[in-house]
């Protein structure tokens, strides 16, 4: 029961953490992209074709590349124009929503047909799965998830111990100072929103082809906007994130647990709710003192 | 307790930091009476997003404004149809079929135009108005969908006091739509001010949330008599918009948003109190310092007032439209809003200009998709790149004078 609840956290928590690692960085380097819905969203359908062909490695690739592409259009904005962050995150996350819907239909039919993608199994890694306990929920996922692990480690070390990483912080907390000593800012930046990007593709891509099996449009429903949260909950730290996301990844499970459950007197539309309703009480609880980049969300030219 | 060093570590700055507005967290910046981070603090007014209406807002006369911003949006519209035709084009889509189908199905005849048209522009001109508001004070408002679902659901609650009440419960039912929408907006105002909470996050998060409240009520409490379909009863013949154009759809509530739009203007232009929500928004600490300005008291008013005005666009939606609730009452008019106010560059008489443009969109995209097979989110597409011009546009002449001052 524990071993089977524990899974099913990881798994919903993967599309989180990886979509809320890459916002991290973005954040970090000073630009908070509240498009990350709309790269989740263009990954999610980008997976969809690309693994109704190629199959669902090829689909990953292409989530991420869709993701990418959407980051790029914002980063072109926020990065290169300075334009105002949330204004162009919320016009561009408008965008991809509309933009995959119209492809979505042109492509598989005005009707929506139902149609089912070739999925990734669960791949169990054989030694560790034996550990009792957390050893089947760490190690009997879908390979997305391995790769998620490797990202969190490569991320956190990257950031705290490399030259780049320092760089990257010095731009989100004081751009002008990291002008000063050389640090290509602009550069950086846009680096950080193209990984974010990337990121959150590969978190549509995991939706899709890890866990629905399908593209239904608007299926990311919000994530964009959770993982954000996730990034302020996990303290701008890789390893804060991904702990962040295995709260949601618990609620998640918990809110199918009960609608499977069939509790009759509980309407299911207010489990529906409550990711969201966790966010908000999330928020109010971390959002005074935290350790949010100085420059994050400004605009002025470096 | 609010002391931003003490979580600073990253950063390694000492304990007493003598640049507050550098080195001050954003989440901390809003509880108190700085500026928005959206704005910045430390260098001169620019031409942002929020700041270029104060001094448009200037030009005399209810008639040079309307005129003014109606060929700005004309303008908009060309180049609206233009991004349609290359959207279209690139899709592969019968471009002339879609065209001609949507110009039909927005202003072919005196019926499309009233009551396609204009209907739909009702929900998106008070939507607008509310973001608009909002966005005037500095407070990103992106929850005018959930403002609006709950004012519609609060209106569908009002209406059961129809059999007592008779014509009487309509004005029951906007108040209640007011009340509830600002309702909705204040949990996120009460978040922003005692948590430092991002108010585009919870708000985005509040929609959801109203979705499915809405979701749970039509299937529950407010379900119709059958209990087959996940929607409420009708609503009672007395609670009922009228009509105001004999053998069209338009209701009452084109005239609401109309007097609510012109009042806004007025009100944001001539009175104390709509400087004062100005001054906050161009510059909230300057506002604090210089004008004495109460600023979380400014903020969490225009917060408010932004929430009861798009609960009324439910409430109207609900009562001159569907008559009836349901999860779909609202096909996104929360969020188009905010294409409706930026486009307008939030002057109030040009949200009134600019929903008829978009009213006039969702009404051909509507026949676009039902005639010539179109997706009708292809509009969305549009409405966004919309945005994303304008914002351009206005960067690119910011960016260009300070390179020009700079002497670069």
């Amino acid at each position: 029961m524990i071993d089977a609840f524990l899974e099913a956290t990881i798994r919903w928590a993967t599309p989180f953490a990886l979509a809320a690692l890459g916002e991290c960085v973005s954040e970090r380097a000073g630009v908070i992209n509240i498009g990350l819905e709309g790269s989740i969203i263009a990954g999610a359908l980008g997976a969809t074709v690309a693994a109704g062909v190629f199959g669902p490695t090829i689909g990953f690739a292409a989530g991420a590349m869709s993701g990418l592409i959407i980051a790029a259009c914002f980063a072109v904005f926020v990065v290169m124009l300075r334009a105002d962050q949330i204004i162009t995150g919320t016009a561009i996350t408008m965008f991809s929503l509309g933009l995959t819907g119209t492809l979505y239909r042109l492509i598989y039919g005005a009707s929506g047909v139902s149609l089912t993608t070739p999925t990734t199994g669960v791949l169990a890694i054989p030694v560790l799965r034996d550990i009792p306990v957390i050893g089947p929920a760490l190690f009997e996922q879908p390979p997305i998830t391995y790769a998620l692990y490797v990202a969190i480690g490569a991320v956190a070390w990257w950031m705290s111990r490399t030259h780049a990483g320092l760089s990257l912080r010095a731009v989100g907390e004081r751009p002008d100072a990291a002008a000063a000593a050389g640090v290509p800012v602009r550069r950086v930046q846009f680096g950080a929103v193209l990984f974010a990007g990337a990121m959150a593709g590969l978190a549509g891509a995991t939706l899709v082809l890890a866990q629905a099996g399908t593209f239904v449009e608007n299926m990311s429903a919000g994530r964009g906007f959770i993982a954000i949260a996730i990034v302020v909950l996990g303290r701008w730290r890789p390893l804060g994130v991904a702990a962040a996301s295995l709260l949601f990844g618990a609620a998640y499970t918990l809110q199918n647990l009960f609608q499977s459950l069939g509790l009759v007197n509980v309407p299911y539309n207010l489990f529906l709710a409550v990711p969201y309703v966790l966010t908000l009480v999330v928020l109010s609880f971390s959002g005074r003192g935290t350790s949010a980049p100085a420059a994050l969300g400004r605009t002025e030219i470096v | 307790m609010t002391d931003p060093t003490s979580a600073n570590q990253s950063s390694g700055d000492p304990p007493s930091g003598n640049l507050p507005s550098n080195k001050r967290p954003f989440d901390n910046a809003r509880s108190d009476n700085a500026p928005s981070r959206i704005v910045s603090s430390d260098k001169p007014p620019s031409g942002n997003a929020q700041e270029q209406p104060v001094t448009r807002s200037d030009a005399r006369g209810l008639s040079r404004t309307v005129i003014a911003n109606g060929a700005r949006v004309l303008a908009l519209a060309a180049v609206a149809v233009v991004l349609l035709v290359i959207l279209l084009t690139i899709t592969g889509q019968r471009t002339g079929d879609a065209l001609i189908a949507l110009l039909n199905g927005a202003a072919g005849s005196w019926y499309a135009l009233t009551s396609a048209t204009l209907v739909r522009a009702i929900p998106l001109a008070l939507a607008g108005l509310a973001v608009s508001l909002a966005f005037r004070a500095g407070i990103l408002n992106i929850g005018a969908e959930g403002q609006l679902l709950a004012g519609a659901a609060a209106a569908t609650f009002a209406t059961l006091a129809a059999p007592q009440l008779g014509v009487l419960v309509i004005p029951l039912l906007l108040v209640a739509g007011c009340v509830a929408g600002a309702a909705w907006a204040g949990i996120a105002a009460v978040m922003r001010q005692k948590f430092g909470v991002l108010e585009v996050i919870s708000t985005i998060m509040l929609n959801y949330v109203a979705l499915h409240t809405v979701g749970y009520l039509v299937r529950g409490p407010l379900q119709e008599s059958t209990h087959v379909f996940p929607q409420s009863f009708t609503i009672d013949h007395h609670a009922q918009l009228p009509v105001i154009l004999p053998g069209t759809r338009l209701h009452l509530g084109f005239v609401l948003a109309a007097v609510i739009g012109v009042a806004m203007w007025w009100w944001l232009r001539d009175r104390a109190g709509g400087f004062r929500l100005r001054a906050v928004g161009a510059n909230a600490r300057a506002a604090a310092s210089a004008g004495r300005i109460n600023v979380p008291r400014t903020t969490t008013l225009a917060f408010l007032a932004s929430g009861a005005i798009a609960g009324l666009a439910g409430a109207t939606q609900l009562s001159g439209v569907t008559y009836s609730l349901y999860e779909t009452i609202s096909p996104g008019y929360g969020y188009t809003a905010i294409a409706v106010a930026l486009l307008a560059r939030l002057n109030p008489l040009g949200v009134l200009v600019a929903a008829v443009l978009f009213g006039a969109l969702e009404a051909g995209a509507n026949a676009m998709q039902r005639d010539a097979g179109v997706p009708e989110v292809l509009v969305s597409v549009v409405e966004a790149m919309l945005i994303l011009l304008v914002l351009a546009g206005d960067r690119w002449r910011t960016n260009r004078r300070r390179f020009a001052e700079s002497g670069i």
